[in-house]
């Protein structure tokens, strides 16, 4: 704004009384936006317990596929960028402006680590044709006239071969051709897909958009724009990091550990 | 009063300083030329469809085409026009004035959801040219996800894109309300309008983000078919319906609980008495918006849902009627005794209690189970919420328009030109749509392209008040350019109104006040 007052170096807008004023109003502001993602994220998790509940066995078999290993590190990952997080406000409002530089690179990293992970489990998952909705039919029939999924496909391959050429030529070890065996005897399965990539895709954005906002504030804190007396963007995007990695305690027992 | 007084029109200067304008009231004339572009668009769409029913079978256009306008006149309409239409044009203008602020709370965020608001805009309209869709407004499973061609995505994605500008305008007011109220500034000493505002912003922030996720199912459902709502991959459209209507059945109350607050607004002013029952009105906004969530049910009653879903939610729908009957009481209170002025904004807000209370009450009809057997998917229905949402929402926008028109140009519109205006939208609008309930009971079904020739009569009855619908609105347009190039110096307080946007200059200064005002006493002092 083009009027604004000073207090210590950092100023407010024209139409607040005080920087605290100024604070409390925009802290207000951020809880209530992330009620709304909450109400969001609360849409897919109502749509999922309906799911859950007519077609159990989908869940079960869908899950199984999941790789509880690379979710584990993503949870701890997520969960250690928070710390940092936190950390990193913590820097700021102390004034300590090299260690916050670092708390915050350190959460970028960890949002980066989240996200190649990630993307190892969904190439994975295009590999082996766990994938959502019509994407996992081919054109093909069977001899019973029903659509084949890929999953079928790659089994009905895998059938051919012994369990070391299974593992060489298809990459598929034994518990993911049991696990994979068990899915494709689950009618409708690929609903389990639509939610994990839907969840899970959402969610994916989410980090994203964190890791650039965490971004964002990393600029003001090199640029001396935020401090001891102003730190309001640090700590709503600390708020909103916070909250994504909440989204993702519940989605990792929800899609991987159900089974 | 002095020539070439500093105010907020004459602040900044060119087309660029609009465009990054931080203003609230700046703001708030943006949305009014933005929604009353689309509000023209999509009355255009309105009379081309009502003029394809004036025969039966094909009187202009294909049926394909037919589809393709009616989807376009209710998206436009409700995501475009009544949703935002209110609260973003006059809210915007009014609310932080009436509480003594200086601005809305994040005024950065506000240009922000003016922008959003376009982009949606630009997004869903671009389907005009592209594929067209023709779902109507509520993308209803699975004719949306399986059946019709892939402009439904964009169509969506400017919609959600909308969702967020309304997402973003509720945060900014609910926080303006709550912190920047001005010092004896109480909750119980703020105008009902800002009450109705402040409602209406809990139920943006807390309804749409579950339409936001429907719109993106929808969209992933479509793309990748994911297979939610396609009962072939064992989804259940249904759901979505349940998703959809748990958005947009609060969203019908962030459409008329504004256009309530202007009335309390406009009663009280124009009867020039102290409002009747003000924690009445006040708390009962509130009330509707927390019943509004619990009634979604009702859309879906003959959609294979229990029998006791259907009695609890029959229940509950009928339950909305208490708040809306309290308001509606205490304004014919409000109007007893007083010296009633029937100036173009009261002729508005009085029609506004007419229609309003013909649409509430065929609502009872369509609560009610069984007779909702009857009138499900007829024209009764299609009558029915456009007495509630046009003949109350674009009655009560009217009545603001002119009521406030001195305040935001410091011009006064002419009131010869309102009341000609009044009198061809209040007739023309029952002309509409009474033969509509009449032509629902008989069992003509709504959306429909062609009809029985029994029904003629009636729907050529109803395209002609169409036409006197549209002939006032154009009056309503007229006055508005005329207004700007004759209109007189409005003054301070033309009306004689006693909320704190008639204490400060015509059109307000850049600040809206000087010295922030201190108040003592309660917004409707008559004496």
């Amino acid at each position: 704004m083009s009027t604004a007052n000073h207090t210590g170096g950092f100023h407010h807008a024209h139409h607040f009384n005080s920087l605290e004023h100024q604070y409390d109003t925009s802290k207000q502001g951020i809880w209530l936006f992330l009620v709304t993602e909450i109400l969001m994220f609360g849409g897919l998790f109502v749509a999922y317990a309906i799911y859950h509940s007519l077609y159990p066995q989908v869940f079960h078999a869908g899950s199984k596929q999941l790789s509880v290993v690379l979710g584990a590190v993503n949870t701890v990952v997520l969960l250690f960028s928070s710390f940092t997080m936190a950390l990193g406000i913590n820097y700021v409002q102390r004034g300590m402006k090299n260690k916050a530089i670092i708390a915050l690179a350190v959460t970028i990293a960890c949002a980066a680590i989240f996200m190649v992970v990630k993307f190892f489990e969904y190439t994975h998952k295009f590999h082996v044709g766990t994938v959502p909705g019509k994407y996992a039919y081919t054109e093909e029939l069977s001899a019973s006239g029903e659509k084949v999924t890929k999953v079928g496909a790659l089994l009905a391959e895998a059938n051919k071969l012994s369990v070391a050429e299974r593992e060489h030529k298809l990459h598929l070890d034994e518990t993911e051709y049991e696990h994979l065996t068990l899915l494709e005897k689950t009618k409708n399965w690929p609903l389990f897909f639509g939610f994990y990539f839907v969840m899970s895709g959402i969610h994916g954005l989410h980090v994203l958009a964190g890791a650039f906002l965490i971004f964002w504030v990393l600029l003001k804190v090199i640029k001396n724009q935020v401090g001891p007396e102003y730190y309001t963007p640090v700590e709503g995007v600390g708020l909103f990091w916070h909250v994504v990695d909440l989204i993702w305690i519940y989605l990792f027992p929800l899609l991987y550990l159900v089974g | 009063m002095a020539h070439e007084q500093h105010n907020y029109l004459n602040h900044q200067k060119g087309i660029w300083s609009w465009l990054t304008t931080l203003d609230h009231k700046r703001i708030g004339i943006m949305y009014f030329v933005a929604i009353m572009s689309f509000f023209f668009l999509g009355g255009v769409f309105a009379l081309l469809v009502r003029a394809e029913l004036f025969t039966p079978g094909k009187t202009l256009f294909s049926a394909d085409v037919y589809n393709r306008m009616m989807t376009y006149h209710g998206a436009i309409m409700v995501f475009m026009v009544i949703v935002p239409g209110i609260p973003a044009i006059f809210g915007n203008f009014v609310l932080p004035i009436m509480i003594g602020a200086k601005d809305v709370a994040f005024p950065r965020l506000n240009l922000m959801s003016w922008y959003m608001l376009m982009i949606g805009a630009m997004i869903t309209g671009s389907t005009l040219f592209m594929q067209n869709v023709d779902t109507g407004w509520t993308f209803y499973t699975p004719y949306s996800s399986i059946k019709t061609g892939m402009g439904v995505i964009p169509m969506v994605l400017g919609v959600f894109i909308i969702g967020f500008s309304s997402i973003l305008t509720g945060l900014n007011f609910i926080v303006t309300t709550h912190k920047l109220r001005a010092p004896g500034m109480t909750m119980n000493r703020i105008p009902l309008m800002v009450w109705a505002l402040y409602s209406t912003a809990i139920l943006q922030v807390l309804a749409t983000p579950v339409l936001a996720i429907t719109l993106l199912l929808l969209i992933a459902e479509k793309a990748l078919g994911v297979g939610i709502f396609d009962p072939q991959l064992g989804g259940d459209p249904v759901l979505f319906q349940h998703f959809f209507w748990f958005y947009s059945h609060p969203a019908v109350y962030i459409m008329i609980l504004p256009a309530m607050g202007v009335i309390s607004e406009l009663v009280a002013t124009y009867s020039r008495k102290v409002i009747f029952g003000y924690t009445a009105i006040a708390y009962s906004s509130l009330a509707i918006a927390g019943v509004s969530f619990l009634v979604w049910g009702h859309h879906m009653f003959v959609s294979g849902q229990s029998e006791f879903a259907g009695i609890l939610f029959s229940f509950i729908t009928m339950l909305v009627g208490v708040p809306t009957a309290i308001k509606l009481f205490n304004w014919i209170s409000t109007m007893y005794k007083g010296s009633i002025r029937l100036d173009a904004p009261m002729l508005f807000a009085i029609g506004f209690m007419f229609l309003f209370t013909i649409g509430g009450l065929t609502g009872v009809y369509l609560a009610s189970t069984g007779m909702d057997v009857h009138f499900h998917d007829t024209y009764f229905v299609v009558a029915h919420f456009h007495y509630v949402m046009v003949g109350g929402t674009l009655m009560a926008l009217m009545g603001a328009l002119i009521y406030w028109f001195p305040k935001v140009t410091g011009k006064i519109y002419s009131d010869l030109l309102g009341r000609i205006a009044w009198v061809f939208i209040f007739t023309g609008f029952n002309v509409t749509f009474f033969p509509q309930f009449i032509l629902g009971n008989m069992g003509m079904p709504r959306r429909y392209y062609d009809y029985l020739p029994t029904f003629t009569e009636l729907n050529q009855m109803s395209t002609f008040g169409s036409w006197l619908i549209g002939t006032g609105f154009l009056v309503g347009l007229f006055g508005v350019f005329h207004a700007l190039l004759k209109g007189k110096e409005a003054g301070n307080n033309p009306f004689g109104g006693k909320t704190l946007e008639w204490t400060i200059p015509s059109p307000p200064p850049h600040e809206n006040f000087d010295k922030t005002p201190v108040i003592s006493g309660g917004p409707y002092e008559y004496r």
